[in-house]
């Protein structure tokens, strides 16, 4: 028996003219993520990617592996069989659906055929295999509008398609198609799920950490490393790069004033980024702020960040409660690993009283009380970059 | 050079241990074979028993062999509960026990069972007595360890378990011994305890072997059911070669015993000397502490901006408890350390290797952090 799987786009199958490339870039991210697992045949028809693997192929690793492409809406894991009456109708075929039909005590038949000279019209499909069904399942009874499971025939170009339902896919639009971005990784709840819905309108992700040890430990960073690695797994493979921060940080507090010390922290973070953005080619930062969560995630203070940027900085999650930020990342399954409990760079720094709304002239006042130029340009020097990878 | 002073987490394997792991792993026979190859391993297996047996000063029958002294624990705790924990349902534990002793009397309590914690006294101290007056006829486990493992604190065990005995001597009587076998000399009629936890990590054997003393007559039931190993105390094939080398770690140290601990004890004093008067920082491991252990606070420096700070000095300490990976010591609170000392305290923990030069570096490279590290605010 053969056993494969249907991709269906979303958006992707309402662009125009450059849908192609959007396909083309889409079954690319797939191969990639699959290609380890064995060989796998590919072919495209109709918004739809086939998935075709060989038997030796885990089809639980494949499916779980594409649930996690964006671009893809919904996963059928389907039978493939004979573009006939017989095959459809075959004990083979309703064999394949068994453990769905035992469990169930209701179903129905969906037919879809879009190949119009096929013999049998979609009702006349649905009737003799729903005919079928009743007879080799006597428990089921059919219920068209709310079955335990729905059980979908689709007569395409080549051959026909039994399967007992989709699952959802990750959504959004294929990856690499929207630009590269640049991700602030701080080790937190928020950062990872700012990366992953980036990335899910299509951005290549590239991710920037900043450590100061001793304030900051290799756990530490090996924690926000298993978060990329995490992020790969729908991002794809991301080149992460670590900034010293130590120096700079301790300048800050030899420095400048307490009050203003996370808002200055941030803004030469920013500088750093920017710096490292030019050198990758990406178009934009991206970071997990949410309005009002913390001190330097208000408004004034974004003001002047975003005053050192001469790069869009995206913030998905700014309008997103935590409790909404937690939900999506338990869904990408960075929250365990979010949470761990290891030192963070910005506690020891931290004022008792940050500056809630800052002026533009006064955080610049202040951070000219020292000249940061020549240490910036050491930490972007001394940044050390790697790829990191699920797959 | 590299300077260990974190040996109350885990210690270098000697050689003598590693070479007993080899031989281990040669006779592969497993011990229950009947064939030749099953004698010589199971002859491994006795003698390691012997020498185990021979330092606690105990008979050979009463000492089983686990995987960690976590597992010996458990058995204890869990083994006498379900031995007896219907008619007797009070569980005698303090404050300050190690998360292996402290997490399944947890467990218990949510099944049901009384447990009663005593904390220290305002000088950090559990006096016998504070313990001995909860005994009832109700009481199944009097649960108190040797040596703390954050501050070397030595509790009044001897007095502890011969009152809880007098009290009502059917009381099991357990005692984490992990920072104190082959530290400090000590036979198990000394301590009085019916059940004795012992680890060989910690004393230069490797990870992955512990051993349980339980007193002959003492009734606690297995955890782990199978095949009958360890007299069906401890089913699954023994660990043969591990289990050969924690006992080569023991046949070296228990000689040196004394020996090792006024090494041990002259390197306390002088880091205790160097670092006396010099502000903000205090030495919380007094004269009734093992000399294997010292905490130190260094005020308002975190206690890990201190070791990664000193780990960039090639030196290695542990912040609290290794155990617990960077959570807040809520033992060290119970110990009676001033509250502004609890988050900028780490832990150096001795062997008998370390060296004058280990501890003169240690102090000058803490002074050194304490100028240069930023401060909690």
């Amino acid at each position: 028996m053969k056993e494969m799987i249907l991709c269906k786009y979303g958006e992707i199958a309402l662009k125009g003219l450059n849908r192609n490339t959007f396909e083309a870039v889409m079954q690319k991210n797939i191969k990639h993520r699959l290609k380890e697992l064995g060989n796998i045949e590919y072919s495209r028809s109709q918004s739809t990617l086939y998935v075709e693997p060989d038997e030796d192929v885990d089809i639980d690793e494949v499916i779980d592996r594409l649930s996690k492409v964006y671009g893809i809406v919904k996963l059928c894991r389907a039978k493939k069989v004979e573009k006939s009456m017989e095959a459809v109708l075959s004990e083979e075929t309703t064999d394949y659906l068994r453990e769905a039909l035992e469990n169930a005590k209701t179903f129905k038949v969906n037919a879809k055929r879009s190949d119009k000279h096929f013999p049998l019209k979609s009702p006349e499909i649905c009737r003799e295999m729903g005919h079928v069904i009743g007879e080799r399942f006597p428990h089921l009874t059919v219920d068209v509008h709310d079955p335990d499971v729905t059980v979908i025939v689709e007569i395409r170009e080549t051959s026909a398609y039994v399967h007992a339902g989709a699952i959802d896919g990750a959504g959004g639009i294929p990856i690499g198609t929207s630009g590269k971005a640049l991700l602030l990784l701080s080790g937190g709840i928020d950062s990872p799920v700012a990366g992953c819905m980036i990335a899910k309108r299509g951005a290549t992700i590239q991710a920037v950490h900043f450590e100061a040890p001793p304030y900051t430990s290799e756990r530490a960073r090996q924690k926000v490393e298993k978060l990329a690695e995490k992020m790969s797994a729908y991002c794809g493979d991301i080149k992460f790069h670590c900034v010293p921060f130590t120096k700079i940080q301790e300048a800050i507090r030899d420095n400048c004033k307490e009050e203003y010390f996370t808002i200055i922290m941030r803004r030469l973070m920013m500088e750093i980024a920017v710096k490292i953005a030019h050198k990758e080619d990406c178009q934009c930062l991206v970071t997990g702020e949410s309005l009002g969560q913390v001190a330097s995630q208000t408004m004034y203070a974004m003001v002047c960040t975003d005053a050192v940027s001469t790069l869009p900085v995206f913030r998905p999650c700014i309008g997103m409660d935590k409790s909404e930020i937690v939900e999506i990342s338990r869904r990408i399954d960075t929250f365990e690993t979010s949470i761990e409990p290891y030192e963070d760079c910005c506690t020891v720094f931290t004022p008792k009283h940050p500056k809630t709304r800052p002026t533009l002239a006064d955080v610049e006042s202040e951070q000219n009380r020292f000249d940061f130029t020549e240490m910036v340009e050491t930490a972007v020097n001394d940044t050390r970059s790697y790829y990191i990878k699920t797959y | 050079m590299m300077i260990y002073l974190d040996n109350a987490a885990t210690t270098k394997v000697c050689d003598e241990a590693k070479a007993a792991v080899m031989e281990g792993l040669e006779a592969f026979g497993n011990p229950s074979s009947l064939h030749h190859l099953g004698v010589v391993s199971e002859e491994i297996l006795n003698n390691a028993r012997k020498t185990l047996a021979g330092s606690l000063g105990v008979k050979d029958k009463e000492i089983f062999f686990t995987s960690c002294a976590t597992e010996s624990s458990n058995t204890v705790i869990f083994g006498a509960a379900k031995a007896c924990g219907k008619r007797r349902k009070k569980i005698i534990t303090t404050t300050i026990e190690h998360p292996s002793v402290a997490a399944p009397i947890n467990e218990l309590e949510e099944q049901g069972f009384e447990v009663v914690r005593v904390s220290p006294d305002e000088n950090g101290r559990i006096t016998p007595e504070s313990i001995i007056s909860l005994v009832d006829k109700n009481t199944l486990l009097v649960s108190v360890m040797y040596v703390n493992n954050e501050t070397g604190y030595i509790l009044p065990v001897k007095e502890i378990f011969k009152g809880v005995k007098r009290a009502n001597p059917d009381t099991v009587c357990h005692c984490d011994c992990v920072q104190s076998f082959m530290k400090l000399p000590f036979k198990a009629k000394d301590i009085g305890a019916d059940c004795i936890s012992l680890s060989g990590h910690k004393l230069h054997a490797p990870k992955g072997v512990g051993a349980l003393y339980v007193k002959s007559g003492v009734r606690i039931l297995p955890l782990m059911l199978g095949g009958g190993q360890e007299s069906g105390f401890r089913s699954g094939t023994e660990n043969v070669a591990l289990i050969n080398s924690f006992a080569a770690a023991v046949k070296k140290l228990e000689p040196t015993v004394m020996q090792r601990y006024e090494t041990v004890l002259s390197l306390k004093k002088r880091l205790i000397a160097a670092l006396s008067g010099k502000e903000g920082i205090a030495v919380n491991s007094g004269d009734d502490c093992s000399p294997y252990v010292i905490s130190v606070s260094v005020e308002r420096i975190k206690s890990e901006t201190m070791l990664h700070f000193l780990e960039s000095r090639d030196i290695y300490v542990s912040s609290g408890s290794a155990c617990s990976k960077g959570k807040k010591s809520s033992v060290l609170k119970e110990l009676k350390i001033p509250e502004k000392y609890l988050d900028s305290t780490i832990r150096v923990s001795l062997c008998a290797e370390n060296t004058e030069g280990d501890i003169d570096a240690f102090v000058s490279a803490l002074l050194e952090g304490q100028a240069s590290l930023a401060k909690i605010r």
